[in-house]
């Protein structure tokens, strides 16, 4: 397992996300030669979030890149890298700055093993901060995730906690088709305690359930993992028992968790940041309504941000869903 | 104007166009001359210190966390104000978000600034009223925009009519790093294949955050116009004098029909990245100690000197000026109310839709659902 071995690393230690993702990262690199990182500022600066922090000094500029200032081009030399054996693991700075190197992600890289039959693998991973919260200004702040599970060949993960990111990265790097991993940029501050001697405790394409509850289930990732945790917790003083979802995995997705859980509790929210049209709980929603049908008590709702572009800062609250937002949501589900 | 003179590098440094000294000596070059009187710089000198004031008022503004941040224009002053006041009315500005100085060229209130990085509003000026665009932030996209508009005065026949209040051409601003963007090269090929009458401006400040322009370019920024066909120069970016007379040069021959030219304003980036960037971790002090003795604002300031062109009274009615604008800026910034919860919706649409209507409708509902609860 990459990591196990690291000299003086065997005791749990308590890490931000942020630090978890470049253990995750120097593992990986540390196992395997061919894996590379390359992005704006990854290099000396270690990245705006320092999630490569100190990878260039470690395993020199050939390895850790810091590139020209153009997202189609690092996406489209990945490729080029990925097609001659190399593991790119590609950071765009932020979620609003994919949109350069979508085509290449779109056009080339999530199709490149189909339109072979088979022939060439693109293993390469592009790392991006995503959501907002943060009090940034536009582009900073969005959450583009349907825009990738939309698109066959892609694999699309978001990761919400530090000893899932640890292990997360280390599994996307080694698989073999392109993996489009999003990263919760406002809980990269956010400690848990990491035990790198436990190994992954989940396979990669796995959904967690980490509440157990009765009433309703809550479906939720990324961000909105800890809001929905809050949001279960405060329920449980009103009585309320909520079970909560971790999804992970977005692309596949691991639906008979949720089928599950929705048999059981017959009530579902799904909970997320990008906008509600067409976004990820349209197509659980769906699911659940095929394959669930008459274990449910209610319509599966959603609590997500609007149909609008991301705000101004200065009312981003108000368009994130939020404990209220969510609790609120519960109610009705009850109320059906 | 001879522009081909500057076309390649001569032998040795890269040429730069230069019209007055770090040390405030008015200099001579071939191709470019400026052709404005002593009472001009003045009003350039009161142009980079308002400027410059207004980006420190900011600052603090923001380490007093009024602002969720502040990209600076430290350093940059004279090549934003040199170009800013070349332009003519009509003629029509493309900016990053480091533009300070252009948009009070342009009669922007810095206000509206302080407002976008406040939070409030995503650029609250009107672009029609300033011909200046909002703030593009994703890198070099804009260069696209002010080619697409420069062909759209081309088609409204008002390039080459030879009436200098009806002529128009645009000027787009990106950086050093915005060169690598496929957007801007292909801008560069959209205006060299139509002519169009667009200005590039790239300020070259030496870095795109923590990367140093070696990783954009291995030859000078203006040289890549060349394979592009057009001509590029580079000036002295903290020459506002160079800076003005450059970039009219280049904007009459858009204006004129000779089509689009690049700009290099060489210059560097005095501060962090912004307010959120820590540069200690990448870049040297000297560097910085080095530029300090290129300051835009001291080599005009030396140059009214040593001439006797003002007295000390100007100075200190310019520093007045200054702390009365800062001083309305902070008041501005501190009574700026935040945006109401429902103008989200607001906008998005020309003719809003039946569903946006009812998500607004439901969620003015759940707002009123708590009123009096707390
Ligand atoms: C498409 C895109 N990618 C990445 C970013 C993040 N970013 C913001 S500013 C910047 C560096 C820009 O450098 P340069 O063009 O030299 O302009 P400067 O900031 O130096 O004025 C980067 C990478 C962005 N805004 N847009
Ligand atoms: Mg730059």
């Amino acid at each position: 397992m990459p990591g196990r071995d690291d000299a003086g690393q065997g005791a749990p230690v308590t890490v931000t996300m942020a630090k978890a993702i470049n253990m995750g990262l120097r593992a990986a690199m540390e196992a395997d030669p061919k894996v590379l990182v390359m992005g704006e500022d990854v290099g000396k600066l270690g990245g705006v979030f320092r999630v490569t922090d100190g990878l260039q000094k470690d395993f020199g500029e050939d390895r850790v890149i810091d590139t020209p200032l153009a997202e189609s081009g690092i996406l489209g030399t990945a490729i080029g890298l990925a097609l001659r054996g190399y593991r790119p693991v590609c950071e765009i700075q932020f979620d609003g700055f994919v949109f350069p190197g979508y085509d290449q992600i779109i056009s080339q890289l999530a199709k490149m093993h189909f339109r072979s039959l088979g022939k060439l693998r693109v293993p390469v991973v592009v790392r991006i901060p995503f959501g907002g919260g943060i009090g940034a200004v536009e582009h900073h702040s969005e959450s583009p995730e349907s825009l990738f599970v939309h698109v066959a060949g892609l694999k699309v993960l978001a990761c919400s906690n530090p000893v899932d990111a640890y292990w997360m990265i280390q599994q996307a790097i080694s698989t073999d088709d392109p993996v489009i991993f999003f990263e919760p940029k406002r809980r990269y501050w956010e400690k848990a305690v990491l035990d790198v001697a436990a190994g992954p405790l989940t396979p990669l394409h796995a959904a967690q359930v980490l509440r157990s509850g009765d009433d309703v289930t809550l479906l939720c990732w990324g961000p909105m993992v800890k809001t929905c945790l809050q949001a279960a917790e405060v329920a449980a003083g009103e009585d309320r028992s909520l079970e909560v979802i971790d999804l992970r995995t977005l692309s596949p997705l691991d639906l008979p968790v949720i089928f599950q859980s929705v048999r059981r509790t017959g009530r579902a929210v799904v909970v997320h940041e990008s906008p509600l049209t067409v976004g990820m709980g349209a197509e659980i929603a769906a699911r659940i309504t095929e394959e669930c049908f008459y274990s449910l008590e209610s319509p599966v709702l959603r609590v997500t941000g609007f149909d609008t572009p991301y705000p101004p800062s200065k009312i981003e609250e108000d368009y994130l869903p939020d404990l209220d937002r969510v609790l609120d949501a519960v109610d009705r589900a009850l109320a059906w | 104007m001879s522009v081909t003179a500057s076309f390649g590098g001569r032998e040795g440094r890269p040429p730069l166009v230069q019209l007055l000294t770090p040390e405030g000596e008015r200099v001579e070059h071939p191709d470019f001359a400026f052709d404005l009187d002593d009472e001009a710089i003045k009003g350039f000198y009161r142009d980079l210190v308002l400027t410059r004031r207004v980006d420190f008022e900011a600052t603090a503004l923001q380490r007093q966390g009024e602002l969720g941040i502040w990209a600076s224009l430290l350093g940059q002053e004279a090549a934003q104000i040199g170009s800013g006041r070349a332009l003519s009315a009509q003629d029509y500005a493309f900016p990053t978000y480091r533009e300070h100085g252009v948009a009070w060229c342009r009669g922007v209130d810095p206000l509206q600034l302080i407002g976008l990085f406040r939070g409030v509003d995503q650029g609250g000026w009107d672009p029609r009223e300033s011909n200046f665009h909002l703030y593009t932030i994703v890198i070099g996209a804009q260069t696209l925009h002010a080619t697409g508009y420069a062909m759209g005065i081309q088609r409204d026949g008002l390039v080459g009519t030879g009436d200098p209040r009806r002529d128009a051409a645009t000027i787009v601003y990106f950086g050093d790093g915005a060169t690598s963007q496929g957007d801007v090269n292909e801008s560069f090929v959209f205006a060299s294949v139509y002519n169009a009458p667009v200005v590039f401006f790239c300020q070259n400040n030496q870095w795109a955050i923590s990367e140093p322009i070696e990783r954009q370019s291995r030859i000078p920024l203006y040289q890549r116009a060349l394979g592009f066909g057009f001509p590029g120069v580079r000036v002295d970016g903290n020459d506002v004098l160079a800076c003005y007379a450059v970039t009219k040069a280049a904007l009459q021959r858009a204006r004129e029909g000779s089509g689009p030219m690049l700009v290099e304003a060489f210059t560097y980036r005095m501060g962090a990245h912004t307010t959120s960037d820590d540069p200690t971790r990448y870049r040297l002090s000297e560097e910085l100690e080095h530029w300090k003795l290129k300051d835009p604002i001291e080599r005009v300031k030396a140059y009214l000197s040593r001439n006797g062109i003002v007295d000390a009274g100007f100075y200190a009615g310019v520093e007045a000026e200054a702390d009365e604008l800062a001083a309305r800026l902070r008041a501005g910034c501190l009574s700026m109310p935040d945006p109401d919860p429902l103008s989200i919706f607001d906008h998005v649409y020309v003719e809003t839709t039946p569903q946006l209507r009812q998500q607004r409708e439901d969620f003015a509902g759940y707002l009123a659902s708590f009123e009096g609860a707390h």
